[in-house]
């Protein structure tokens, strides 16, 4: 057959992309349950991080959560749980910010610690290239930050990346997110001599100026519609 | 035969006929990914897996490509087998796959890659055409890590991630060169690079 024919082109080509799309196919399903199982450990190890807990490497992540996370729930922005049928584990937090604080759905898991009990929010937000989302601890009395874990999907190596180094992340511990007189403020991420008279801050990182914009605009609109629930929790003691 | 002659294909890429430094290919992502050693690694080892399998396929097919899309028909081979490779990695090695994210992806546009299939896999047998991608792969990640070792340990004072230069020599006054971590330092090292080794090759010299 004549190899420079259009007939023969074309089917060529229909025969390559449809062996090419099956082989691609049966990787993808074969493949799918694993990938699966990597995510979801590798969310349960980013939320343990944040309560400042390392599995050791050899142990199982699912175990580990399962002896820390005691339970998880929904609230809303009112403070109130939700009887939300959905699991806390499965909310896309990537969805739920980009609604207005009070239809979001507020995921919180409770983690017991070596120091008391910690309650864990999820947040996310943009940096220079792509999405950052990271998790945030609070400490029983709802007001001050215990551990914060970040990560991002592609920010520079050695600038906006930094912000996944716990050089970065352990300047939150400690931070407490209201004011004297009871006004809930977020952490503010400023560069060095720039720091705010009032209110809780962290050194951002050099270099890295547009992603640490993000991570103050992510902590802002990300923890400012659990300042009911983190006032229940004020209140409660 | 020849043994010399059968293992060109492999050595020659090395120094002689390196892809980056004396085709000049690849530059592209050797920009994005030596700001570390680390991410160079794996991104030789994959780059190096998906040239020598999509040289052999490429080989294989060679007498049956009709010549008016042949372009396409690398591509839509080189496409699939780095998802192969980013599936894989996603679900056996999950922590790989998270550090070099869009990299491997990137993967698909590494001139190298075209610019080895169009030259060398189209004209030759799968086993030549192996080691040819064997060895321009490992010539790629030669130069890949020359410039992230320069670039790490300038720009962040670490190797492989870990500490090089004392704190004291911090508190003396030395600061890290930012300017190391950025792209352009990347095509200067490059270009460094070039200059020693062609005043090696003589022959290189044009």
């Amino acid at each position: 057959m004549n190899r420079q024919s259009n007939t023969y082109t074309i089917i060529y080509s229909i025969i390559l992309v449809a062996v090419v799309g099956v082989v691609l196919s049966i990787v993808y399903q074969a493949l799918r349950p694993k990938q699966l199982e990597n995510i979801a450990d590798d969310t349960k190890r980013q939320i343990l991080a944040a309560a400042l807990i390392t599995p050791a490497s050899g142990e199982s992540v699912s175990e580990v959560y399962a002896s820390h996370i005691t339970d998880s729930f929904i609230v809303n922005s009112a403070g109130e749980r939700t009887d939300a049928s959905a699991d806390p584990f499965d909310i896309n937090v990537a969805l739920e910010v980009k609604k207005p604080a009070d239809e979001r759905q507020l995921p919180v898991f409770v983690c017991n610690t070596e120091a008391g009990t910690k309650y864990i929010v999820p947040v996310y937000g943009a940096g220079l290239w792509g999405p950052i989302w990271g998790y945030v601890a609070m400490d029983s009395y709802g007001d001050t930050i215990y551990g914060a874990y970040f990560a991002h999907q592609g920010e520079t190596p050695g600038l906006g990346a930094e912000i996944e180094k716990p050089a970065f992340s352990s300047q939150f511990e400690g931070k407490n997110l209201f004011s004297p007189d009871g006004q809930f403020q977020s952490v503010k991420v400023v560069k060095n001599g720039q720091e705010p008279t009032e209110g809780a801050y962290v050194h951002a990182i050099s270099g890295g100026t547009i992603t640490s914009q993000g991570v103050q605009k992510m902590l802002q609109n990300s923890l400012e519609p659990y300042e009911a629930f983190f006032n229940f929790l004020r209140y409660k003691h | 035969m020849n043994l010399k002659k059968t293992f060109l294909p492999l050595f020659n890429p090395l120094s002689k006929d390196n892809p980056v430094i004396v085709q000049v290919l690849g530059i592209c992502s050797a920009l994005a990914v030596t700001a570390k050693i680390e991410p160079a690694l794996v991104m030789t080892i994959s780059v190096t897996a998906v040239l020598a399998l999509a040289n052999v396929i490429i080989s294989l097919m060679r007498n049956t490509i009709p010549s008016s899309i042949r372009i396409i028909v690398q591509l839509v081979v080189v496409a699939a087998l780095v998802v192969v490779v980013d599936q894989v990695l996603k679900a056996w090695n999950y922590e790989i796959s998270k550090a070099l994210s869009v990299f491997i992806g990137l993967i698909i546009t590494n001139c190298i890659i075209m610019g080895r299939l169009e030259a060398f896999a189209l004209n030759n047998r799968p086993w030549p055409a192996f080691l040819d991608g064997i060895g321009n792969g490992i010539g790629y990640g030669i130069i890949l890590v020359i410039v992230s070792f320069f670039r790490e340990l300038f720009g962040s004072g670490t190797l492989f991630g870990c500490q090089v230069f004392p704190q004291w020599w911090y508190d003396a006054g030395y600061q890290n060169n930012g300017m190391m971590i950025l792209p352009p330092m990347a095509l200067i090292v490059t270009a460094c690079i070039i200059w020693a080794h062609r005043s090696f090759n003589k022959d290189l010299q044009e």
